[in-house]
């Protein structure tokens, strides 16, 4: 999967780099803003309340 | 890399029998490609195994990350803004008292100085994950500060601020501090023998320590103006619930009186 992503990433091998990071940035974010919010309610130290 | 790679065994005359030929005496062009296609697959398999782990790997370290750092931001931003706003409200002239309380409302600030002479954390109505994000939050229908009852509040201990850490510190005496928009109220920790313990750990069911007498029934009689703390124990468990109680100790203190708080906020 990444090797495919890297084949098709244009520019030379500098220029890949910089957008293979920027493309691991955007993830990261889509994971801490998006998905996280929604796993969290999952984790079991979320419950503090008695009754709930 | 040298899986199926036919050796350069000299072929095609086939007069004798070559010793590291296949069992017909030729090389097996065919089975050698099929062998090398097996070989193609097992490395794409096995490298898209290991991308997959590290890329699960990396995800599990991002949400570590997530539930331990970057939620203590996000929480410890809206806190500010908590308090900002709670303090602007109270030094208002005009002091409009707002109607009524709605989920998410800050209305009070919660003091222990036992940890640490600046902790102050602005409490919230209703105790849903929304509003506990944001920071403590006060069971809805439990009495308000300072009122005879149970002021009840639930507060994450990890993540989010961690704002209830380390409420297993405090002990017997040890003030509790609730700051409204009037007034001061210094709540005590008890004591371990009393009637209602300064601190117990319960199961997640059982709601009687937010009754208005804690430990009593839920519609039972009240008799005083108690505070409870509620959070999850152990720490990253949600196996029990870690419970503080504290009862009010004296009159309230006027803010207009006592602009920078009771001496209790001190640690006395």
């Amino acid at each position: 999967m990444y090797s495919w992503i890297w084949r098709h990433l244009p520019g030379g091998t500098a220029v890949r780099a910089l957008l293979a990071l920027v493309l691991v940035a955007a993830v990261s974010a889509l994971l801490l803003f998006v998905v996280f919010p929604h796993v969290e309610p999952w984790v079991p130290f979320a419950d503090v309340t008695v009754d709930q | 890399m040298t899986g199926g790679a036919p050796g350069p065994c000299d072929t095609g005359d086939g007069a004798t029998p070559s010793p590291v030929a296949g069992p017909e005496g030729r090389p097996d062009l065919a089975s050698a490609a099929v062998s090398r296609t097996r070989a193609d697959a097992l490395r794409t398999v096995g490298r898209g195994t290991g991308q997959l782990l590290l890329t699960i790997g990396y995800v599990l370290l991002l949400f570590v990350v997530y539930e331990l750092w970057v939620t203590d931001l996000q929480s410890n931003a809206r806190q500010d803004e908590l308090t900002a706003e709670l303090q602007e409200e109270w030094s208002a002239p005009s002091a409009a008292v707002p109607a009524e309380l709605r989920d998410g409302d800050a209305f009070a600030l919660l003091h222990i100085p036992r940890l640490g002479a600046d902790y102050a954390r602005a409490i919230v109505e209703g105790t849903g994950p929304e509003e506990l994000a944001q920071g403590p939050g006060h069971y809805t229908g439990t009495a308000m500060p300072g009122e005879l009852g149970n002021f009840a509040v639930a507060g994450h201990r990890v993540g989010r601020g961690s704002p209830f850490l380390e409420i297993d510190e405090l002990r017997q005496g040890d003030p509790v501090v609730v700051e409204t928009a009037d007034s001061w109220f210094v709540y005590r920790v008890l004591g371990p023998a009393e009637q209602v313990p300064g601190q117990q750990v319960v199961s997640p069911a059982d709601v009687s320590v937010i009754a208005p007498t804690p430990n009593g029934p839920a519609d039972g009689p009240t008799t005083g103006a108690y505070l409870t703390l509620t959070t999850c124990h152990p720490e990253y468990s949600a196996r029990q619930r870690l419970i503080v109680h504290a009862v009010l100790d004296g009159p309230p203190l006027s803010r207009a009186e006592a602009p920078d708080g009771p001496p209790a906020l001190r640690g006395v």
